[in-house]
């Protein structure tokens, strides 16, 4: 459906690097990064509101690398929201028709049905300044959907609402996005939202993808020491780390995360260490320990003994509950909580 | 109230004092009913007042300046308009010269530019006097409406027009159906402003105008030289609450004060 490859920037500080990504009809693609990773480049080439410095760029197999952004037929649906303050939240949703001089009736039934679809069927006389971060966001959506876009791109749309929401709306875009069958490439600096939503994410950083996959091949097969970090894989090692254990040929990094290391009393265990810090996550205790390897994240149950800040404790790294890391780059060692 | 403000608040009284009390002195002598500028008047009446509606050269002279105030701020705001926007969506490199560049018709003397226009636009084009005038108001007030129209983009979001863009609109598209109806505010203060300027202009006109044509202004200096009645004092009243009524109006419907 959608191919792109693509460079932009000047200089050292390309922001994205020879970029090189598929997606498939239907599909809805995640770019998840930190800040400045380039997915929002990225993603704005793909619009087509800034020209790649190289590269191409095809929808439904036709190159669309160079053609101006108001002929693309690909939605964009702001993290800002970006409506109109001028004009109702029906007039916003009407204004691309609009300009395609689609004639009444037709006009106001497909707005109509776009903010139902949304929810928002009683809202549509109101202002966006009358409107809630969650409504603004549901307009903003249903705007670009009523077009029937070939394809969708979402720009953290979710980050500008409280967690409860932003949830709630997860849910409501992939059945939405289930429903319609539109493809979207969905950029988020959020993990959890990229996995549940995701039929692939695509880990981003320095402008380069670090590893494509469905969201259980990133979640227990992280790629690089990069994408372990960035998923949560707090307890990384590399080479240079002398583990209880034999160090897995060809590996670079073996990582895991606090919920598969398993605090116990330090007699029973041969690494042991001092708690610096621990936390109460309701049906566990997340302990900072630390050990002759490091600091280490673990968890303990909440009903069972626990342990206070300066205690001795041990810690069970089991190598069958690791990610077994072979990255390519050498990375320096991280420490547990970077 | 603590020291300081009670201190500011005397400050306060006496700079409107200063500011308002030369006017007040005006307004109070406008209503005198002697034949003589006097203040204060020994007797009061509204007959000043009725009599400057009838000097025919106050009358030509209100419309010649109501038609330069209108077109030559037209003009400033087609022309300041773009100039604001690329300033506020564009950045390119001398910005901050170009911004620098176009404060100078505040900044020199109104004198130099009246004179300066009169040998090298005037003469060497042989204009008539309204043209000139517009002109040279057109000149006078870009600064202006630059500087409104641009305070008015500055809160504006830039994606909006993004938006616009990946729903189907061209550049030109969006400029005219988001960002106009957003400035619209900004864009009318931005015409108070420059109109009331153009209105009051007094040193570039005063070269500008010629046998016949006349602004108003120029036109209650001339008067001035021969008669020495309460007439300008009851004009200056009668343009005052003009004004007054304008921005009033405008700023009820529009509420352009943000703006300015």
């Amino acid at each position: 459906m959608v191919d792109v490859s693509l460079s932009y920037g000047k200089g050292a500080g390309l922001s994205v690097d020879r970029l090189n990504l598929s997606v498939e009809k239907g599909e809805l693609v995640s770019l998840l990064g930190p800040s400045g990773c380039g997915k929002t480049t990225t993603m704005r080439a793909i619009a087509g509101l800034l020209s790649p410095q190289s590269g191409r760029i095809f929808l439904q197999g036709q190159e669309i690398t160079h053609q101006p952004a108001h002929q693309r037929d690909i939605g964009l649906v702001f993290q800002s929201y970006a409506l109109f303050p001028h004009l109702t939240a029906f007039e916003n949703v009407a204004f691309g028709l609009r300009l395609r001089k689609v004639a009444e009736p037709h006009l106001s039934d497909r707005v109509k049905e776009a903010l139902a679809s949304v929810g928002l069927s009683d809202f549509s006389q109101r202002l966006p300044a009358n409107l809630s971060g969650g409504q603004q966001q549901r307009v903003a959506l249903a705007r670009a959907i009523v077009l029937r876009p070939r394809l969708l791109l979402l720009d953290e749309p979710l980050s500008n609402l409280d967690a409860k929401l932003r949830v709630e709306m997860r849910a409501e875009l992939r059945r939405l996005q289930r429903q319609i069958g539109i493809t979207m490439i969905y950029v988020t600096h959020d993990q959890d939202e990229a996995l549940s939503l995701s039929d692939r994410i695509v880990i981003m950083r320095g402008g380069k993808i670090e590893q494509l996959g469905t969201p259980p091949d990133i979640y227990q097969h992280p790629a690089t020491a990069f994408v372990a970090s960035f998923m949560g894989y707090d307890n990384l090692f590399d080479i240079s780390v002398k583990l209880p254990f034999a160090w897995p040929v060809g590996a670079s990094h073996v990582a895991w995360r606090p919920e598969s290391v398993a605090i116990v009393p330090a007699a029973s265990c041969k690494l042991q260490g001092r708690v610096i810090a621990r936390n109460y996550l309701g049906q566990h205790l997340e302990y900072l320990v630390d050990t002759p390897l490091g600091w280490v994240k673990g968890h303990g149950r909440a009903d069972a003994q626990t342990w206070s800040e300066g205690d001795n404790v041990g810690v069970d790294l089991r190598l069958e509950q690791a990610a077994v890391i072979q990255d390519a780059v050498t990375e320096h060692k991280q420490s547990a909580l970077s | 109230m603590n020291k300081i403000s009670y201190a500011a608040l005397w400050v306060l009284v006496l700079v409107l004092f200063f500011l308002v009390g030369p006017f007040f002195v005006v307004f109070v002598a406008g209503f005198s009913d002697g034949e003589t500028l006097l203040f204060p008047p020994k007797t009061y009446s509204m007959r000043w007042v009725w009599h400057v509606f009838e000097v025919e050269s106050f009358q030509r002279s209100f419309v010649t300046s109501m038609w330069v105030g209108v077109i030559s701020t037209l003009v400033a705001l087609l022309l300041g308009v773009p100039v604001a926007y690329a300033l506020s969506r564009a950045s390119l490199k001398g910005q901050e010269w170009v911004k620098t560049w176009l404060t100078l018709p505040v900044v020199v003397p109104g004198i130099i530019v009246g004179l300066a226009l009169l040998n090298h636009m005037v003469l060497v084009f042989n204009l008539p006097v309204i043209s000139s005038l517009i002109v040279g108001h057109a000149c006078l007030l870009v600064p202006y409406t630059v500087r409104v129209v641009s305070s008015s983009l500055a809160n504006l979001r830039h994606d909006i027009e993004d938006a616009a863009v990946t729903l189907g609109a061209t550049r030109w598209q969006a400029f005219f159906k988001v960002v106009l109806p957003n400035i619209r505010a900004g864009v009318a203060a931005a015409f108070v402003l420059a109109f009331i300027t153009s209105f009051n202009q007094v040193p570039v006109s005063l070269f500008l105008t010629g046998p016949g044509v006349s602004t108003l202004p120029i036109e209650m200096m001339a008067y001035m030289e021969t008669s020495y009645d309460p007439s300008i004092a009851a004009l200056s009243t009668v343009l005052v609450v003009f004004t007054m009524v304008l921005v009033g109006l405008t700023e009820k419907l529009l509420g352009i004060s943000k703006y300015v």
